[in-house]
This record gives structure tokens, C-alpha cells and sequence, in this order.
């Protein structure tokens, strides 16, 4: 392996280190960086967009700054580069939520998540794939191109962040962001053995995400470590007042939590199985994993105990009414009015307004889009809203009460994250509920508020990853990292290395010819 | 195609309306509702802009605090509950006007409560206005249809969008159904639409021009036979921009639908527009259902929390409301309901507060904006405000009355003067001379030259007959130009008499 192999396999914090003691400039990081997308992305087509050159200004921005010694206040990431889903607004670099409708559409602003990681200096590698308006659970959604796994290129990264997670997974980038509504970003780190966090409702702000179900957005990190991912957080979290709901607290300390982790001592800590969350349609290779994870924590002094809650199994049904109704109503200003797509009503129909509008949506959304939509609208409706939203809210209240009662009873609650690993691609295509599924376990957090993350539990029977979730009370973050972080060190030490030493990447060989200079 | 009307006379002696207002009123507010997007009223198209009022990708609203607390104020002055918790609603319906394809409104949460405003009627009776609710939402942008004949979107090519107004921040005031008003109906809405915009300019919360916009009604009404009857089917007319026109449409609706129930027909449920150049309403859209607007609680925005605290301070900053206050001047100036009511009328109401603080009395002051300065106002057609004369000058023209350096003719001439341009009362003076003799000298002479003239009328006077000396005082007042005090010549032709 080249010294570039060995660099863009490093994590994040790894990286940063070697920028500071200039063992690496971050141009030279971000062209190496570069050189993987090119040669990855014929098998992955993890991005919709590169944006190389501005990657490389503000990586050179970067190096002067660091060689100007104008390091005060830089974050433990600054100069790292990263990948961003394209869910997220990133001034004058073309951002679509992965849909025909948004084709062409120039932000001309910064999300908040931006403007912080411009302010960190971390260069911006591009913008990646995921099912349109981050709807589906394996970005064949996308409008624009499916996304591969890198553990088996016919199978599904997992959705809707299936971009962010292969790119990161494939070494194309150590960082990106996702946006988790239902799972989008644990249940794609699940399937492509990255670290996947949805902080605390509240804990980053969501200014300048696309909306999907704003009740349930919530941006996170993805990483290959749990502690890339603390630090991520800890630079993206943060009250804002531009978003409403976010909260006015400082982000908890994760970063501290996770290194503390790493010293895999776990003892006075409480871990609670989530009952609900296992047994009929896991994958026994999943179930394997995931009880061998438990022992590990059992083995590092925590107290392990079983907890119900008895109202998870309606989540999902909860789930698929409010989050439909929200997307119904977000995605209403995608009229063809003012940005992105604009289609004419056809020859003979009348050339109105509301029938452009019509044009236009029914030419720029894809199948899943429109699905949500009806079902939005059928259950916002006069008559019908109180018997389905109503339920719904009335759900979500009980979902939230059975995590306040279970943290009464543990510190932190697991569960795997995904019932199955990878699937094939047009595997649930046609049949929507399938689909819907994947995402039994990580709709509970949403619904409720609360935070919880997805590491690698290893390789199922099968040969791809499983997912390990943690859960944590609201705006305690930092519960959940370090148990986190401590498995993490155990389950590497198990291995020899992180789980990407059984990924075979032969990519990574055609980078080594083609670009060393 | 015109429509069969009943004479409104027989009309409300047949039928008896029940009607409601929904009266919206822009805050006047620096930025948007939810976003720092500035507020100004005739800016370029489109400049008034940020990504959230724009309704842009990823734009999050936020509510601006001030127009909560104008909103509270608001809803104070009508008496309303104050709901310490309320909530942002979205309002679902694809138009072009609105960025997002919804509106931001409240629902089932509003910021205001029930209360009530008795509003003042022409012969000073109170009638109380019952009111369901006053809540807070945004407004949309503006449509301008063009290649028409008359601006309305039939018949337009084409129409432009102008986002400016989109977001500026709006309170709903809707009444309950209005009863017992009975032919003063019109009358009824009319003061108390007037009301809110005393109200409104009295809290400083909104410009409350009618024709830039700033206050709007909808207008609901229905017939039915009598008090204990069943309600009729009412037609609702949306955004009537003025007065009059509010108590047109109620005349008017009330004399169509009176018209269609006597010949059996039926009053629909439906949306009309009130034509100002035809002085009529006319149908739109059918309303099938009343509520299809999918409302549920915007996710985007917390609940908005007033503390009771804070409702308190700025109940405790409430200033006096326009109908107090009113009683307090009309008792204090000695005027009449009539006088009071012209005053009010006249929107002079301030003018003359701010005159009788300078110096004038109540009377004078009145008698000054009322007469000749309303008169060249209307002539002008511009408000009191808009003529270059102030308070102050009005004060001033008085004190030269009362110090007798003014006549009547010569004060209204250096009123005639300010009103002109030609500068201060004693600028328009000084420039035209303007000076009573009172100089007892040049005065006795023109009465005796008077006297001597009218042999006859000096019978007359001395005969205890007193009418005709205003024939004397005249012929003096011509003799001097105009330039005496009609008081001192009656009392010098007295004494002459006397002796």
C-alpha cells in the first residue's frame, strides 16, 4: 500500500493530527481525497457532485492559515475534509435532494452546518447521493443513479444517506453529513460498516436541510470512529437562532465521553435490551452479532437488563402518517414557480398556473415522492385528520413515555440498528412495506426525540456488516458515546483493526497507479 | 348581468342579517414575521427578500417577537383572552402569491381568545361587537395580472409575482355572527372596522392605510326571517379595501340575497368580490367545503410562550383607546355628540388636541379644521396632515384674535395665506399688512363719516331698534378696508348714540 493508501484510510482525527504537526497539507489530503473519488466512483457512484476545485481553494486556505499559525480556535477537525449529502444547501454548489424537480438549483446560502465547517476550514468534497427528498431506505430513490455498497457493489448502501455512507465506507471521504428522519443515517452506517449518529432533536440545527418531516430532520455525522464522529457533532451542534427548535443548551462533551470509552471500563453502567427490538424478521446473522456486542459490553463491567417498550411496535405505523403529512406539505413549494424545475402544461391544456404546477410535479417527483405525498394529504384531510394524525401524535406521546420509563431502568438501551444486512438491489422495490421495514428500529429515536447511533458490530454469516445501535436520553449524547466508543475498541481488538480490514477495495489498487505523483 | 336587488328598506324590514368581519390588519413592524427580511412599503419588486421569506430549500422560519407583542397589544385593546401558549399553524393551498405553498396562520391555538369592542354609533349608542378570535399569521405576496382590460386575472396573458409583501406579518380579527344590528348593519361594520383603525394607529402598531393595504376585510352575511329562525347560507366577499366599500358590499349582499330568497331561489355558499367601478359583488368560487386547507401545527415552530408577566407589562403600557380618550376631549372641549362626531369624522381629532395644547381654545380650534381647512383639504382631496399648516399656526392665528389684532375676514385671509405656502400666520401678515384699526382716532372718524351717511338707520338706533347695525359696521369695514374690529365699532356707534 502507498503512503496516499495508508493516509485516506486513516480516520479523521488521525488525519487532523497529521495536518497539525504538517506531516500532510490539506491540499495534499484533499487531492488524495480526490484521486479515490475518481477511481471509486464507477463502482460506487456515491456523489451527485464533486466539487473539486472548490475543495482544493479552501484546502489551500487552510494551509496558509495553518502555516500564518492562525490556529486559535480552530476545531480538532479543522482542515479535514469531508463529504456532504445533497439534502443539505451549500452556497453556489448545486444541491437537488437527489430529485429532478430541484435539477439545476444554485443555493444561495449556507446551511448552518456549512457555515460552521467553512469556519473550520474543512474542505467540501462534494455532494452525495440518496433517495429523492431522502425518502427510501437504499437510495434507489435517487432520480439521478443508485448508489453501491462497497462490501458487494450489486447490493444496496442503505438509504436515504446511502451516499454518504459509501463514500465514507469506500474511503472516498473520512467524514460526511447525513440527515436521519427515520434511520437515513444509522441504518445506511449499518449496511456499509460506518459510525452513524442522529444527535438529540434540537442538538444541530437544521437550518439549510432540505425538509423532509421537520418534526423528525435531524442532521448527524458520519464516520468510520466513534470518536470522528463525537468531534463532528461537537463542531456541527450548537443552538441557532435561525432554527426555531433548536435547543439553547451547548452541545453536551462527546468527544471526552468517547475517549473516556476507549479506556473500555465500563462498570456502574446500565445497559437495557430493547425487547421489542429483535426476535421475528432478524436476520439470524444480525442477532448474532448484535448478542455477541452485548456480551463484549457485559465483559467490560456493564450491567446488562432487559427493558420493554411496549408501544415501539406502533412506531412504525405512527411513523408512516406524520411523516407523509410533513412531507406533504414541505415539499408543496416545489411549484416551478421560483427555482428548479419548470414544465409548460402540454399543447391544448390550458396554460395556467395550476396547471404548470401540476406539470411540473408530476414530471419532477419519482414514484416513492408522489406515494408519500397522497398518503400526506389523504391523512391531513377534513374527517380524517383526528382518526390519523391525531392517533399518530397520541403514539409518538407513548413512544416517548416507554423511553422516559426504560432510562429510569437503564443508562443506555441497544438494539441492532438494521433486521437485515445488505439487501440486492430491486429486491424491495415493488413492494413498499419490505421496504418500509428496515426501518423498525431506528424509527423509535425520531418519534421520540431522543439520540441514538449506529457503530459496526461486525460481519454477519452473509460477509457484510451489522449495525449495533445505541440509544440515549434527550440531550444526553454523550450516554451513548461512550459505551460506544468502549465496544468499538473491543470489537477492534477482537479483529486486528477496524472492520474495514476485510474490505476488499480494488479501487484503493487503481489509485495507487494512476495518480501517484 | 345584473342581479335582481330588493330595496334594502323592505329588505331589512323582511329579512334580519346576521354578519361577521374578518378584518386584517398589517403590523408595522421593521422585519418580516419570520424572517429579518426588511418591511417597506412600495420597494422595488422582489428586493425585500431572504431565503425564508422566499420559502427557499432548507429555510426555516422564526417568529419575530415584536410583532407577538403588537399582536398581544391588539388583542388587549379588544378585550380578547390572552392565550399564554398558542401555536403556528400551516394552512395547506398551492398559489402562486405564497412561497411555500402554505401559509403560516393559527388554528386551534390562536394568540387571542375571545373578547368583544363596543364601537360608537352615529347617535353616540354603543354596540358591542362580539369577537371569536385575533390571531397571527403572514401575508402573501402579490399578483399583478397583466394584457387585460381591468387588472383581474380573466383575461390577463400574463401575471408577475412580487414577494415583498410575503411574510409581513398580519392579525386576523374574526368576529362571531353579529346579530340584532338590523337595518344599522352597515352602520355597524362601519364603526367598527373604523374602531379597529383608531385602535391599531392609537397602539402604533400598524400604518392602517387602507389603500396601501394595510387593513382589509372579508365580509360575511346571511338573512334569516327573525331571531329565532334558522341561519340562511351566507356568501362571504373577500379583501374589501375601504370603508364605504365594506358597507356597500353589506348593503348590496343584503339586498341580493333578500331579493333570491323572496322568489324562492337560494343564496349560495360561495366566494365573492366586491367591484368597486360596478358598486357590486360578484361570484367566484364555490365553496364546497369548508375546510380543506389541511391545517396541522406548523413543526417548524415551537408554541409561542407570553408569560402572564409579560402580558401584564404591556397592559400596564397600554395607552388611553381612542374611545375613552374621545369622551375625555368632548367633555373637556365642551362639545357636542355632533360636533365630537365631525371631529372624529374628520380625522381631526388630534389636530385639534394638538391646537388647544398650543395655545387655542376648544372652539376655535374647531371651528379652524372643520371649517375653512377642511374645506381646502377636500377641495385638494388630501388629508388634514398634508396641507402646510400646522397646529401651532392654527394656535397662533387664534392668540391674534383673542389679542385683537385680527378681525374674522383678516384671520381667515392669513389662514387663506399659510394654506397657500406663503409662510407663518405672521409671516402672511406682516407680508399683506394685514392690521385691525384699532386706532381709536381713524375708527371714531369712519364711524361718524358712517353715522352721518345713514341718517335714517341713526333713528333707528336711537329708536332702541338694534338691527340695523350691521349695516354700520359694514359700511365702516369698507371704509377701512376690512381692517376694523367689528366689536369696537358697535361700541363706538353706542356711545354716539348715547350721547
Amino acid at each position: 500500500m502507498s503512503v496516499r493508501n495508508e493516509l485516506v484510510k486513516e480516520s479523521a482525527t488521525e488525519m487532523a493530527r497529521q495536518l497539525r504537526a504538517k506531516e500532510v497539507s490539506s491540499r495534499e489530503l484533499v487531492q488524495a481525497q480526490l484521486d479515490l473519488i475518481e477511481a471509486a466512483e464507477p463502482r460506487i457512484d456515491a456523489f451527485l457532485r464533486v466539487s473539486g476545485d472548490q475543495a482544493l481553494d479552501q484546502a489551500d486556505a487552510f494551509d496558509k492559515r495553518l502555516a500564518a499559525g492562525d490556529t486559535d480556535g480552530l476545531p480538532e477537525l479543522a482542515g479535514v475534509p469531508i463529504a456532504i449529502k445533497d439534502m443539505i444547501v451549500t452556497k453556489g454548489i448545486p444541491t437537488t435532494a437527489a430529485s429532478k424537480i430541484l435539477e439545476g438549483w444554485v443555493p444561495p446560502y449556507d446551511a448552518t452546518v456549512i457555515e460552521k465547517i467553512k469556519a473550520a476550514g474543512m474542505p467540501i468534497l462534494g455532494k452525495t447521493n440518496l433517495d429523492e427528498f431522502a425518502q427510501g431506505s437504499s437510495t434507489e430513490h435517487s432520480a439521478y443513479k443508485p448508489t453501491h455498497n462497497p462490501w458487494d457493489t450489486d447490493r444496496v448502501p442503505g438509504g436515504s444517506g446511502g451516499g454518504s455512507a459509501s463514500a465514507v465506507a469506500a474511503f472516498e471521504a473520512p467524514l460526511a453529513l447525513g440527515t436521519d428522519t427515520g434511520g437515513s443515517i444509522r441504518q445506511p452506517g449499518a449496511l456499509t460498516g460506518t459510525v452513524g449518529v442522529k444527535p438529540t432533536y434540537g442538538g444541530v440545527s437544521r437550518f439549510g436541510a432540505i425538509a423532509m418531516a421537520s418534526s423528525l430532520d435531524q442532521i448527524g455525522p458520519v464516520s468510520r470512529s466513534v470518536l470522528d464522529a463525537a468531534l463532528l457533532q461537537e463542531l456541527i451542534g450548537g443552538y441557532d437562532h435561525r432554527d426555531s427548535t433548536s435547543i439553547p443548551k451547548p452541545v453536551p462533551p462527546l468527544a471526552s465521553a468517547a475517549r473516556e470509552g476507549m479506556r473500555r471500563d465500563l462498570k456502574g453502567l446500565k445497559v437495557g435490551l430493547v425487547k421489542e427490538l429483535g426476535g421475528e424478521g432478524y436476520q439470524p446473522g444480525v442477532e448474532a452479532r448484535f448478542n455477541e456486542g452485548v456480551k463484549l459490553l457485559e465483559g467490560m463491567g456493564a450491567e446488562v437488563v432487559e427493558v420493554s417498550c411496549p408501544h415501539f411496535p406502533y412506531a412504525l405505523a405512527a411513523y408512516y402518517i406524520i411523516m407523509p403529512s410533513e412531507v406533504s406539505s414541505n415539499l408543496a413549494r416545489y411549484d416551478g414557480m421560483r427555482y428548479g424545475l419548470r414544465v409548460m402544461p402540454q399543447a391544448g391544456v390550458e396554460q395556467t398556473a395550476a396547471n404548470m404546477m401540476s406539470a411540473t410535479r408530476e414530471a419532477g417527483f419519482g414514484d416513492e415522492v408522489k406515494r408519500r405525498i397522497i398518503l400526506g394529504i389523504y391523512a391531513l384531510s377534513a374527517g380524517y385528520y383526528d382518526a390519523w394524525y391525531g392517533s399518530a401524535q397520541k403514539v409518538r406521546t407513548l413512544i416517548i413515555r416507554d423511553f422516559e420509563q426504560a432510562f429510569e431502568q437503564a443508562d443506555v438501551l441497544v438494539s441492532p440498528t438494521s433486521p437485515t444486512t445488505a439487501f440486492r438491489f430491486g429486491d424491495k422495490m415493488d413492494d413498499p412495506l419490505a421496504m418500509y421495514l428496515n426501518d423498525v428500529a431506528t424509527i423509535p429515536a425520531n418519534m421520540a426525540g431522543t439520540p441514538a447511533m449506529s457503530i459496526p458490530a461486525g460481519l454477519s454469516d452473509d460477509g457484510l456488516p451489522v449495525g449495533f445501535q445505541f440509544f440515549a436520553p434527550q440531550m444526553r449524547d454523550e450516554v451513548m458515546y461512550k459505551p460506544a466508543a468502549a465496544l468499538e475498541a473491543a470489537l477492534q481488538e477482537q479483529w486486528g483493526g477496524p472492520v474495514f480490514k476485510d474490505l476488499k477495495a480494488p479501487w484503493l489498487d487503481g489509485h495507487v497507479s494512476g495518480t501517484t505523483k | 348581468m345584473a342581479e335582481k336587488l330588493m330595496k334594502y328598506a323592505d329588505a331589512v324590514a323582511k329579512y334580519d342579517p346576521v354578519f361577521g368581519l374578518e378584518v386584517h390588519v398589517e403590523l408595522s413592524t421593521n422585519t418580516k414575521l419570520f424572517c429579518p427580511a426588511h418591511i417597506e412599503f412600495g420597494g422595488e419588486p422582489n428586493s425585500q427578500l431572504t431565503p425564508v421569506s422566499l420559502g427557499l430549500p432548507g429555510s426555516l422560519p422564526v417568529v419575530n417577537r415584536t410583532a407577538i407583542d403588537y399582536a398581544v397589544k391588539l388583542g388587549l385593546a379588544l378585550h380578547c383572552k390572552i392565550n399564554e401558549w398558542s401555536q403556528f399553524a400551516r394552512k395547506n393551498y398551492f398559489y402562486p402569491d405564497m412561497p411555500r405553498d402554505y401559509q403560516i396562520s393559527q388554528y386551534d391555538k390562536p394568540l387571542n381568545g375571545q373578547g368583544y369592542l363596543d364601537v360608537e354609533l352615529d347617535d353616540g349608542s354603543i354596540f358591542r361587537v362580539p369577537i371569536e378570535r385575533a390571531h397571527v399569521e403572514d401575508d402573501a405576496g402579490k399578483n399583478t395580472h397583466l394584457g387585460g382590460a381591468d387588472g383581474r386575472i380573466e383575461g390577463a396573458d400574463h401575471s408577475l409575482v412580487d414577494y415583498n409583501r410575503a411574510g409581513v406579518p398580519l392579525v386576523e380579527i374574526v368576529t362571531k355572527p353579529i346579530e340584532g344590528a338590523g337595518e344599522r348593519t352597515p352602520e355597524v361594520a362601519g364603526a367598527y372596522v373604523r374602531a379597529i383603525r383608531d385602535i391599531v394607529r392609537a397602539l402604533n402598531i400598524s400604518h392602517a392605510r387602507m389603500e396601501q393595504g394595510n387593513m382589509r376585510a372579508d365580509v360575511n352575511v346571511s338573512l334569516h326571517a327573525g331571531p329565532d329562525a334558522p341561519l340562511g347560507t351566507r356568501s362571504e366577499t373577500k379583501n374589501v379595501n375601504t370603508f364605504k366599500g365594506i358597507e356597500k358590499t353589506l348593503i348590496y349582499e343584503i339586498r341580493r340575497q333578500a331579493a333570491l330568497l323572496d322568489s324562492g331561489g337560494e343564496v349560495l355558499q360561495e366566494t365573492r368580490h366586491w367591484d368597486e367601478s360596478t358598486q357590486t359583488t360578484a361570484g367566484g368560487r364555490v365553496k364546497t367545503d369548508a375546510n380543506d386547507y389541511r391545517y396541522f401545527p406548523d413543526p417548524d415552530l415551537v408554541m409561542v410562550h407570553v408569560t402572564s408577566e409579560h402580558i401584564e407589562e404591556l397592559r400596564a403600557r397600554m395607552p388611553e383607546m381612542p374611545r375613552e380618550r374621545r369622551a375625555r376631549l368632548k367633555q373637556e372641549w365642551d362639545f357636542t355628540d355632533r360636533q365630537m362626531q365631525d371631529a372624529v369624522n374628520a380625522d381631526a381629532v388630534d389636530l385639534i388636541e394638538e391646537t388647544v395644547k398650543a395655545g387655542a381654545t376648544a372652539a376655535g380650534a374647531r371651528k379652524w379644521w372643520l371649517g375653512e381647512i377642511s374645506r381646502e383639504a377636500n377641495s385638494r382631496g388630501v388629508t388634514l396632515r398634508e396641507l402646510p399648516i400646522s397646529a401651532q399656526d392654527v394656535a397662533d392665528v387664534e392668540r391674534l384674535i383673542a389679542d385683537g389684532r385680527l378681525n374674522d375676514k383678516l384671520a381667515k385671509q392669513t389662514v387663506s395665506g399659510v394654506l397657500a405656502g406663503e409662510g407663518s400666520p405672521a409671516q402672511v401678515v406682516k407680508k399683506h399688512g394685514y392690521q385691525v384699526v384699532s386706532d381709536d382716532g381713524a375708527l371714531d372718524t369712519a364711524v361718524d363719516q358712517a353715522l352721518r351717511d345713514n341718517p335714517d338707520i341713526v333713528a333707528k338706533l336711537k329708536g332702541g331698534n338694534m338691527k340695523p347695525m350691521g349695516a354700520i359696521i359694514g359700511a365702516v369695514m369698507r371704509a377701512t378696508k376690512g381692517q376694523a374690529d367689528a366689536k369696537a365699532v358697535s361700541k363706538i356707534v353706542m356711545q354716539r348714540i348715547a350721547q
